[in-house]
C-alpha cells in the first residue's frame, strides 16, 4: 500500500515573534525537565562535580531569593545539601558517576511572600556527563510577554495575502486551462512542483556530464531561467500530450483521468530525483525579519516575492484584457465553437494557454519552495487549494482565480486562530464545498448550469 | 524464485483485497452509474475507523462494530450525496476529493484520544483472530502468516459475494436504470425515474463496498492509519478499475490482482537490478518511485489508447461529462 508521508509542517511560516516565544517556552521546559526520581545506580567511578544555579523572583523584578535549601541527590541516592546565598546563587559540590542527578528545592524554606510559579516543578532531573551542572527553578509569576490571539491577526492576514498572491499565479493558469478546454487539470500541482524543483537544481548546481563541474546560477538568475524552462515544459506537455488528445477528441472525463495519471507520473519522477528528501534553496533561505509598525514581521524576500507576483499578475491580466491574443483567449473561454467561427485559431490559443499556464504555475512553485521546502509533495499540498481558489472565485474566470486565491490564502492562515494549524487546509476545502453548494458558479463566475 | 512467489503473494494479499473491494465500489459509482467519485478513500476510512474506534475505545463486539462501520459509510454517502449529486461530473469529483481530504486531515489531527493521530488505531483484531481456523498454517502457503491467510479467506469470500450481488443487481431492472443514467440522465428523467434517488442508492451501495475494503485492509494490517486513505488510495483503485475495464463485474478483481502482481514483480526485479546499478540510483525508496511513475504512465496510456481496459466494452463506459 503506498503509505506516503504527508508532511505535517504548516503551509506558511508563523510570524517570527511566535517562533521566538515558542523557542523560549521550549527552552524553559527543557531546563525545568520532567521530574522523576533517580533510581538507577551510577555507572563508572564517582568523580567530583558541582551543581550551581541562581534563584530569582520574577514577582519582585528579578530579586535574588536567599536562604533556600537545595538538595542534590546523585544516582546512587546519596544526598548533598546546600543553600542559596545573598545573591540567590547556590553551588553544591557532590560526587557522582554516570547517571541521572536530581536537584530538589525545599519549598518550605522559601521566604514569606515568595512562591513557586504555578505548575513549576521543585525537582529537576539532569542527565549527561558534564562535571559542572546548572539548573533553574521558576519562582514568581510568568512575566514573559504573552501573545494574544488578536496580536496575531495582522501577521496572519499578511502571511495569508502573500501566500494567496503566490497561489494566484498557479490558480490563474489552472483557471485559464479550464476556461479554454474545460479540463480540470489534476496535474497542475505538479507543474507548481516543477518550478520548485527546477529552481533548486538550477540554483544549487546540475552536474555537467563528462566533467567534474556543476552548472549553477545565482538564485536571482535561476528564477527567470526556471520560467524559460517552464515555458518549454509547457510546450512539450502540450505538444506531446494534450494537443494529440484534443485532436483525437478524447472526452473531458477521460482527459481528467489522463491528468491524474500525469500527476502520478510527475510526482514520482520528482521524488526519484530528490530521493524523497525535502531540500532547501541555498540563497535567501532565512532572511532577516523586519518589524512593520509592530503589527507583523516581514522580510525583504517577502517583498520581492510579492512585487514579482503583483507585476506578473498585472501583466497577464493586462494582456488578457487589451491585446489581440488576450481577447482571443477570452473568446475561446466563452465559446470555442463561436471563436473558431470568427477565425480565431482555437488550437493555437489553447497551446499558448498551456505554455503560459505552466510558466505561471512554475513561478509560484519557485516561491512556494521557500515556505514549503523543495519537496515532491508541494503539488499534492497545493492542488486542492488551487481547486478551492478557482471554484471560490469562479471556474474559468480570471479575476475569480485571483480573488479566490487571495481569499483562500487569508482564510487558511486566519483559520489557525480557531482550529489547529494541521487542520487549516480543511477550512479551505470546506469553503470550496460550501461555495459549490450555494453558488456553484463561484463568486465572480457566470451563471451556468452545473447540475 | 522470488520473481514468481513474491508477486503471487502480493497479488492476493489482504492489501490487494482491500483495493479490489474499493475498486468494486468505484465500479458501481463510475462504471455503472457514471458518478465520478474521487473520494472512495473516505468511505474506506469512515468504515474502518468506525469499526476500529468502536472496538478499541467503546468495547463494542466485533460484529456490531462491522455493522457500525457500514452504517458510518452510509451516513457519509448521504452527507456527501445529498448536496453534490445534482452537480456536474467534474464538480462532483472535486467535492468528493475535498471531502476525502477533510476526513483524512480530521483523522490525523483531531480527537487524538480516539484516532491517535498519525499512529492510527490498533488493537481491534483480537476477536477476529480468535476465530482463525488456520492457526497452525503459519508460513506454509506462499509464506503468508496465519492471520493473513484467515483475512484472505474471509476477504476473497466477501469479494465473491459482492461480485455475485453486483452481477445480480446489474441484471435487474434497478441495474438497467443505473446504466441508463450513465448513458443519458435526461432521458431517464423523462421516463419518470427519480434519477437523484437512484444515484444516491448507487453511492450508498458503492460506499458500503468501499467500507468493506477498509475493513479487510484494516484487519490485514492490524491498524488503521489516516495516511493510508490519501487521494492516492482512490486513484490507485481507479487505475485498477480502468485496467480491468469499467462496468464489468469481475474487472476490479482482475485489475487489482494484475496491478499488485505487476507492481510487486517490478519491485523484485528492480531490487535484483540494484546490485548491478551503481550508487543509490535504485534504493528502496526510488524503486517505489519508479513503480508508481509507471503506474501513472500506464493509467495515461490506458485512458488514451484503451479506455475500456482489458475486458470492458468501449460502448459501455461513461467517458463524457457534458
Amino acid at each position: 500500500m503506498p503509505n506516503r508521508q504527508t508532511p505535517s509542517r504548516g503551509i506558511l511560516a508563523r510570524p517570527l515573534a511566535a517562533v521566538v516565544a515558542l523557542g523560549a517556552f521550549l527552552a524553559l521546559f527543557v531546563l525545568a525537565g520532567p521530574a522523576s526520581p533517580a533510581s538507577a545506580a551510577c555507572d563508572g567511578t564517582a568523580i567530583p562535580k558541582t551543581m550551581s544555579g541562581v534563584l530569582v523572583n520574577s514577582a519582585d523584578d528579578g530579586a535574588p531569593v536567599p536562604g533556600v535549601a537545595i538538595t542534590v541527590t546523585n544516582c546512587d541516592g546519596v544526598e548533598f545539601e546546600g543553600e542559596t546565598d545573598e545573591s540567590g546563587a547556590f553551588t553544591i559540590d557532590f560526587e557522582a558517576g554516570i547517571g541521572p542527578v536530581t536537584v530538589a528545592l525545599d519549598p518550605e524554606t522559601l521566604p514569606d511572600g515568595v512562591d513557586m510559579r504555578d505548575g513549576a516543578s521543585t525537582t529537576n532531573t539532569l542527565t549527561g556527563s558534564l562535571t559542572e551542572l546548572n539548573t533553574t527553578f521558576l519562582i514568581g509569576p510568568d512575566g514573559r510577554n504573552v501573545e494574544t490571539k488578536w496580536d496575531r491577526v495582522a501577521g496572519l492576514v499578511y502571511s495569508g495575502l502573500l501566500f494567496g498572491l503566490i497561489l494566484a499565479m498557479a490558480a490563474l493558469g489552472l483557471s485559464m486551462v479550464f476556461g479554454t478546454t474545460g479540463l480540470t487539470n489534476f496535474a497542475h500541482g505538479e507543474l507548481v512542483t516543477f518550478g520548485a524543483m527546477a529552481a533548486f537544481f538550477v540554483s544549487t548546481g546540475i552536474p555537467l556530464p563528462f566533467t567534474d563541474n556543476d552548472i549553477s546560477l545565482p538564485f536571482i538568475w535561476a528564477v527567470p531561467a526556471v520560467v524559460v524552462l517552464a515555458l518549454g515544459f509547457g510546450w512539450l506537455q502540450n505538444t506531446v500530450l494534450w494537443q494529440p488528445l484534443r485532436k483525437r477528441g478524447v472526452g473531458l472525463i477521460a482527459a481528467m483521468i489522463v491528468s491524474i495519471g500525469l500527476q502520478f507520473f510527475l510526482r514520482n519522477v520528482y521524488a526519484y530525483l530528490t530521493g524523497s528528501r525535502t531540500e532547501t534553496y541555498q540563497d535567501y533561505y532565512t532572511p532577516q525579519g523586519k518589524d512593520a509598525f509592530g503589527l507583523f514581521t516581514y522580510t525583504d524576500r517577502d517583498i520581492a516575492i510579492a512585487v514579482t507576483c503583483i507585476v506578473v499578475l498585472t501583466v497577464v491580466l493586462l494582456v488578457l484584457q487589451f491585446t489581440r491574443i488576450g481577447r482571443a483567449t477570452r473568446a475561446v473561454s466563452d465559446n470555442p465553437a463561436l471563436a473558431a467561427a470568427t477565425g480565431i485559431n482555437v488550437d493555437r490559443v489553447i497551446s499558448l494557454v498551456w505554455i503560459v499556464g505552466t510558466a505561471l504555475a512554475a513561478l509560484s512553485g519557485v516561491f512556494l519552495g521557500f515556505t514549503l521546502g523543495v519537496t515532491y509533495q508541494i503539488g499534492q499540498l497545493v492542488l486542492l487549494l488551487l481547486f478551492a481558489a478557482c471554484c471560490v472565485g469562479g471556474l474559468g474566470s480570471v479575476w475569480g482565480a485571483l480573488l479566490g486565491a487571495l481569499i483562500i490564502g487569508v482564510l487558511i492562515d486566519l483559520s489557525t486562530l480557531v482550529i489547529p494549524s494541521d487542520l487549516k487546509n480543511a477550512g479551505a476545502l470546506l469553503l470550496l464545498i460550501v461555495i459549490l453548494l450555494v453558488r456553484p458558479q463561484g463568486l465572480l463566475g457566470r451563471r451556468e448550469r452545473v447540475g | 524464485m522470488d520473481l514468481i512467489t513474491t508477486p503471487l503473494h502480493d497479488a492476493f494479499a489482504p492489501v490487494a483485497i482491500s483495493y479490489v473491494l474499493a475498486a468494486m465500489g468505484l465500479n458501481i459509482h463510475y462504471g455503472y452509474t457514471g458518478l465520478l467519485n474521487f473520494g472512495q478513500a473516505a468511505f474506506a476510512a469512515a468504515g474502518s475507523y468506525a469499526m476500529a474506534v468502536t472496538i478499541v475505545s467503546f468495547g463494542v463486539p466485533f460484529i456490531p462494530a462491522i455493522l457500525l462501520g457500514l452504517a458510518a459509510s452510509v451516513v457519509l454517502s448521504l452527507v456527501m450525496g445529498v448536496p453534490t449529486l445534482r452537480l456536474r461530473a467534474d464538480y462532483l469529483a472535486i467535492v468528493t476529493i475535498a471531502v476525502a481530504e477533510i476526513l483524512r486531515l480530521l483523522f490525523s489531527t483531531s480527537f487524538k484520544k480516539y484516532f491517535h493521530a498519525r499512529d492510527g488505531v490498533s488493537g481491534f483484531t483480537g476477536t477476529f483472530r480468535s476465530w482463525n481456523p488456520f492457526k497452525d498454517m503459519e508460513g506454509t502457503f506462499l509464506s503468508f502468516s496465519a492471520n493473513d491467510l484467515w483475512v484472505m479467506v474471509v476477504g476473497w469470500i466477501i469479494v465473491a459475494l459482492v461480485s455475485t450481488l453486483v452481477f445480480l443487481l446489474m441484471r435487474s431492472p434497478w441495474g438497467r436504470v443505473l446504466k441508463s443514467i450513465r448513458e443519458d440522465e435526461d432521458a431517464v428523467r423523462s421516463l419518470g425515474k427519480n434519477v437523484y434517488g437512484y444515484k444516491m442508492q448507487a453511492l450508498v451501495l458503492g460506499g458500503m463496498i468501499g467500507a468493506m475494503g477498509g475493513f479487510v485492509g484494516a484487519l490485514g494490517l492490524a491498524s488503521v492509519q489516516p495516511d493510508t486513505f490519501n487521494t492516492d488510495f482512490t486513484f490507485i483503485a481507479f487505475t485498477m478499475l480502468i485496467l480491468g475495464g469499467a462496468a464489468r463485474v469481475l474487472s476490479p478483481a482482475v485489475g487489482a490482482v494484475l496491478f499488485w502482481g505487476v507492481l510487486s514483480f517490478m519491485s523484485v526485479a528492480l531490487s535484483e537490478l540494484s546490485d548491478i546499478v551503481p550508487g543509490d540510483l535504485l534504493d528502496s525508496n526510488r524503486i517505489g518511485n519508479i513503480r508508481f511513475a509507471v503506474v501513472g504512465l500506464v493509467l495515461m496510456l490506458l485512458m488514451i489508447y484503451r479506455p475500456q481496459g482489458l475486458f470492458g466494452d468501449r460502448k459501455e463506459i461513461a467517458i463524457d461529462a457534458r
